[in-house]
């Protein structure tokens, strides 16, 4: 069979995926981001039966299948457990930000899972596994998880 | 129990950019591959499972775009999303249902024709995690630090990984990044997200699979002596990221340890002859293969050193040239688990292994693991 494209561009249809969508975050969420934008607070919520306490928080234990939780205040310092450095500008990346960008896995006092976030006011040569970071909040908060701007060194 | 075989086969070349090929015009070919492997027509087929993800494909109801090409007119047809390996056990799943005798199980994707930074960051929880923009290479960076942290193992073990998978892959007509390179060349390779270097990334591809699974009480009708499904078995971990361990992955240990059970394997590190492992990136070889129990904690990179997990080592893993080689999403289960069924059957060609009478297959799902499918497959 000869080629009938020999020669010739394939043809390409260039289009785009983008609908809005608003989720409704939740009681559970919105009493978290109401406490990091209102108190700069950071709360989780704690099973009843297994003790563990959860962050971001959860309506029900992931564990044990119960209900049965309780809010309480963790610290806003905490253990960094892994990190890493986006050396590219990768299309997922909010526009305002360049590469280098830091994110780090962050482990607070009093929770026992780890809220994912930005590591800044640190080079990226300068993280390490281990090391204490605190929380930065944002000047101006909306109710979202930018409102703690990012974690930074505790030096 | 009743068991069930894999009696055809059929992949496309893996590419970077099939750019005259349509979803379907992949999957005619796979599937005409599968059935004239099996030696059948697409009338012996009795139902289809199609694998595709509507995330990666950019519409909804992604299957509806292979159906036809997959011969699914008049027929039960259904859709799973996520990797090929869980749509092989919905359809194995089929034939032992009593209700089936013969499943066509496809997967395909196009990573070409869309942004893989924006697809993989939308698996993250658009509530509190998807705003802050990372994606899959920067999730399996993450991990990637956490494991080499707490086993220790070296960026020149990882990195051998990359050599040794792109190396088997010259053997390989179906992969897409054949390549004779050294450690230093992937230590040098640009950085892609700490301490991902671009030759420990697996490539954007596009491809499909296809297999053919059948009851046992039809399996030996067809041409091919029918491989095995001894043992399989699926485990999803926590979903929110920062809820598991990540230098871990206690979804696979559970996984690996119901399928081995399942297939009688006592001690898989002597019994399994050949595997295929989800290497996405290359620090996730080793890392899987501690957690399958196939190697002690934090050994796997020594043992990658002596030469072990080559082909004609003790255990070869990806002698394909895995993932690193040609990574098309959701296919990829289907690629692996075709390459260990001509392993198993002695057509593997240039990267055949030495008596595969017993080989794993092992798929994945979700940022950095968050899923496994594990699959025993066997000459008897």
């Amino acid at each position: 069979m000869t080629d009938q494209f020999k020669g010739i561009e394939p043809m390409v249809y260039e289009s785009m995926i983008n609908i809005p969508y608003s989720w409704w975050a939740g009681d559970t969420a919105s009493r978290f981001f109401i406490s990091l934008r209102d108190e700069k607070k950071i709360i989780a919520t704690r099973c009843m039966t297994c003790g563990k306490t959860y962050l971001p928080p959860r309506k029900s234990c992931p564990a044990c299948f119960t209900g049965d939780t309780e809010w309480v205040d963790v610290s806003d310092e905490g253990t960094l457990l892994s990190f890493t450095v986006a050396r590219r500008q990768f299309a997922s990346i909010p526009r305002e930000l360049k590469a280098p960008v830091i994110w780090g896995l962050v482990k607070l006092d009093g929770a026992d899972t780890a809220l994912l976030h930005y590591l800044g006011d640190v080079k990226p040569e300068d993280v390490s596994i281990g090391m204490r970071v605190k929380a930065v909040f944002a000047e101006e908060r909306k109710g979202t998880i930018r409102d703690i701007s990012h974690f930074r060194p505790v030096r | 129990m009743d068991r069930a075989a894999i009696v055809g086969v059929g992949t496309v070349k893996i590419e970077k950019r099939k750019v005259r090929e349509t979803f379907a015009d992949m999957a005619w070919q796979a599937v005409n591959g599968a059935l004239e492997d099996a030696g059948m027509t697409i009338d012996d087929i009795d139902n289809v499972v199609t694998t595709s993800s509507d995330f990666w494909d950019g519409r909804t109801i992604s299957c509806m775009a292979v159906g036809d090409a997959s011969g699914a007119a008049h027929k039960n047809v259904s859709c799973v999303e996520g990797d090929g390996t869980y749509g092989a056990f919905y359809g194995m799943a089929r034939c032992l249902s009593g209700s089936y005798k013969t499943t066509l199980v496809t997967g395909h994707s196009k990573g070409s024709e869309s942004v893989s930074s924006l697809i993989t960051n939308c698996a993250f929880d658009p509530i509190y995690e998807r705003m802050l923009g990372m994606d899959m290479i920067t999730a399996c960076a993450m991990q990637a630090n956490a494991y080499l942290h707490r086993t220790k193992t070296t960026r020149e073990q990882t990195a051998m990984v990359s050599v040794k998978n792109h190396g088997n892959a010259l053997k390989n007509p179906h992969a897409q990044l054949p390549m004779d390179i050294t450690v230093k060349d992937v230590l040098d390779s640009e950085m892609i997200a700490d301490p991902l270097r671009k030759l420990d990334c697996s490539p954007v591809s596009d491809g499909c699979a296809a297999v053919v699974i059948a009851h046992e009480s039809v399996a030996k009708k067809f041409r091919k002596k029918p491989v095995w499904i001894r043992g399989v078995s699926l485990c999803a971990d926590s979903f929110f990221f920062g809820d598991r361990d990540l230098s871990r992955a206690r979804s696979l240990t559970e996984a690996a340890k119901k399928a081995f059970a399942m297939a009688g394997i006592k001690d898989p590190r002597t019994e399994i002859d050949v595997a295929e492992i989800h290497d996405a990136f290359t620090y996730q070889e080793l890392m899987w293969l501690e957690e399958m129990g196939l190697a002690d904690e934090s050994s796997a990179g020594r043992h990658l050193e002596k030469g072990e997990y080559n082909i004609d080592g003790r255990l070869p893993v990806n002698p394909s040239g895995g993932l690193l080689s040609g990574h098309p999403v959701i296919a990829a289960g289907l690629y692996s688990m075709a390459a260990v069924v001509r392993q198993i059957r002695g057509e593997a060609g240039g990267f055949q292994v030495k008596k595969a009478r017993t080989g794993l297959v092992h798929g994945v799902n979700g940022l950095g693991g968050q899923s496994h499918c594990v699959w025993l497959l066997g000459d008897r």
